[in-house]
């Protein structure tokens, strides 16, 4: 049933524009970024580097950042698509058809984030066709890579759980977008505070996922930081399924 | 006699804040019955419906759907629920054959049978035609069809129409009808509506819900059989007397509304005019006005609604009713 019901949310992620355009616009993007990095490496690194042991190479230098950003990117962007799952749905009436049916509350909950986790992975297939175009031209580091997109995966899937749940508070699909965009931002702030000379804390990096996603997008695993997600998912899916079930008694 | 019953809610009770909603309603719905819920607006209709569907948790009270508790067992009571909510519950940008897919794929219809429950679906509603056709495209007509394949998509014991017919056109409404009298045939249905006529044309027992109470319950036949006998409406130019109208062959009653207007009921529709006519001439009174009245469902809605607004005589208004008829 959770997978009827994924197959259904991802075909109709793809039947409006929404997808797409979302698709679009962080490829091309990431797309002109990737051109930067890759013209920067040509044009002043590899003249630097030159000669010197161990220094940075093609996939510290294009591939990380180009993980970075499109973890940048999706922060503002994701929000836009967890406001369908739920939001949109509630305002629409739409939402009644699965509640009357015979499935519970968990399976509708795990069945609209597996929809929104095979999105992401979409996303990340169509990404790393930046680096594999690299493969003829450069030697590359591919646990690096698959340590950063694996990071990558994490940090959306983790996104997706929080955007979720925020989806589930409110009917109105735009105050769900800009309370999830600001949730994310949030969690973004309090690493950058936690990592400031006056106001660091080791709690405020751990909290956000942020911290736990530069260590993968430096090609770093390490199973506290996907514990960390794992956790994170975790919660934000357990709320959202209380947080449904409370809709039948408060409405 | 408790096993026949499909749906048995009783003493539900749902709040709102400190705002009642639903005041300890309790409901039976036979086997190929087709119940009307009928009352003004914000009387708690659809939350009651809500409820029975399971999309709402009452705050008191229990629901038996088809001898299975739908709040200790809701994933086994609602297979034998088909729910219309007053907004069809529509994906707008998937075509009427895929929606169906889904929502039998949702009921848990086994994988081979689908294609044959969405036909089945389509043709009872007559969505043959559109099949392929996006939802968002459909008018408000078609789409309405569409939400009542969804709810009838698994052959549910009970269908629970919530303002099925709002806001369509008279033939649309005519159709949805004639759709409702069919399913009637093999399923039992709830109806909800804030629309007279509509319960008259299809439904065989009709329940009066006002502010979140039920203030009448009756089959249609009994309804009209009590309170069927029509009546005259007549006003004299002087003064008649009130017992010589009551010895009047075939009239049952006499009633004073005004100034020398009188409420006559009757029971022989074909003598009891010419009987006051007769009347009215040989004594001198002056007929000038003879008005035939039936008594409709309207009448008893509006008294019944108007009664509880002005006392709270809510729960003696059924036996009332019932008395002088």
């Amino acid at each position: 049933m959770i997978v009827t019901i994924a197959r259904n949310e991802l075909r109709r992620m793809f039947l409006s524009p929404m997808a797409w355009s979302i698709l679009a616009v962080l490829l091309f993007i990431l797309g002109l970024l990737f051109l930067v990095f890759v013209d920067n490496f040509f044009a002043t690194l590899q003249v630097q580097f030159a000669g010197v042991e161990s220094a940075p190479g093609v996939t510290d230098a294009v591939v990380s950042p180009l993980i970075l950003w499109a973890g940048i990117i999706m922060l503002a962007v994701s929000p836009l698509l967890t406001m369908r799952s739920l939001s949109e749905e509630r305002q629409n009436g739409v939402l009644t058809l699965l509640t009357s049916a015979p499935v519970s509350m968990t399976e509708i909950v795990l069945g609209k984030y597996l929809g929104l986790l095979l999105f992401v992975l979409v996303m990340i297939g169509l990404i790393v066709l930046m680096p594999v175009s690299l493969v003829g031209a450069t030697n590359l580091d591919w646990g690096k890579i698959a340590a950063g997109l694996l990071g990558l995966f994490l940090l959306l899937a983790s996104f997706a759980a929080a955007g979720l749940y925020i989806s589930s508070l409110t009917s109105t699909p735009a105050v769900s977008a800009v309370s999830s965009f600001g949730l994310l931002l949030f969690l973004v702030v309090i690493y950058i505070s936690g990592k400031s000379q006056s106001t660091g804390s080791e709690l405020f990096i751990y909290v956000s996922h942020f911290g736990h996603f530069l260590s993968f997008a430096k090609g770093l695993f390490d199973s506290s930081d996907l514990i960390y997600y794992l956790l994170f998912i975790a919660v934000f899916l357990v709320l959202t399924i209380r947080r449904l079930d409370n809709l039948r008694l408060q409405h | 006699m408790a096993s026949e019953n499909l749906v048995s809610a009783q003493q539900l009770y749902r709040y709102y804040g400190h705002h009642c909603a639903v005041h300890d309603v309790g409901l039976q719905l036979r086997k190929g019955e087709v119940l009307g819920l009928l009352g003004p607006n914000g009387a708690g209709k659809s939350s009651t419906l809500q409820m029975l569907s399971g999309n709402l948790a009452p705050s008191a009270g229990r629901i038996m759907i088809n001898g299975i508790d739908l709040l200790d067992e809701p994933r086994h009571a609602k297979q034998h629920v088909g729910y219309l909510p007053e907004q069809p519950p529509l994906y707008l940008d998937l075509t009427v054959n895929e929606f169906l897919r889904y929502s039998a794929q949702l009921h848990r219809i086994p994988q081979p049978a689908i294609k044959q429950a969405v036909e089945q679906a389509s043709m009872r509603c007559g969505l043959g035609d559109v099949g392929r056709r996006l939802i968002g495209n459909l008018s408000k007509g078609y789409k309405q069809r569409v939400g009542i394949a969804q709810a009838i998509i698994h052959s549910p014991r009970v269908v629970i129409l919530d303002e099925p017919t709002v806001g369509l056109d008279p033939i649309q409404i005519q159709e949805i009808r004639v759709l409702i009298r069919q399913l009637g045939e093999e399923h039992s249905v709830i109806l909800s509506t804030h629309i007279l006529p509509e319960v008259q044309a299809v439904c065989d027992r009709v329940l009066i819900m006002n502010k979140g109470r039920i203030v009448f319950d009756d089959s249609l036949d009994g309804f009209e059989r009590r309170h069927g006998s029509a009546s005259y409406i007549v006003e004299f130019k002087r003064e008649a007397s009130l017992g010589m109208l009551e010895a009047l062959d075939h009239i049952d009653s006499v009633e004073i509304i005004g100034d020398r207007r009188y409420r006559l009921a009757y029971s022989n529709a074909e003598q009891a005019p010419q009987v006051i006519v007769q009347a009215a001439v040989s004594n001198g009174w002056g007929l000038q006005e003879l008005m035939p009245e039936n008594t409709t469902l309207e009448q008893i809605f509006v008294e019944l609604v108007y009664r509880d607004e002005h006392a709270d005589l809510v729960n003696n208004a059924t036996h009332e009713k019932a008395g002088p008829a």
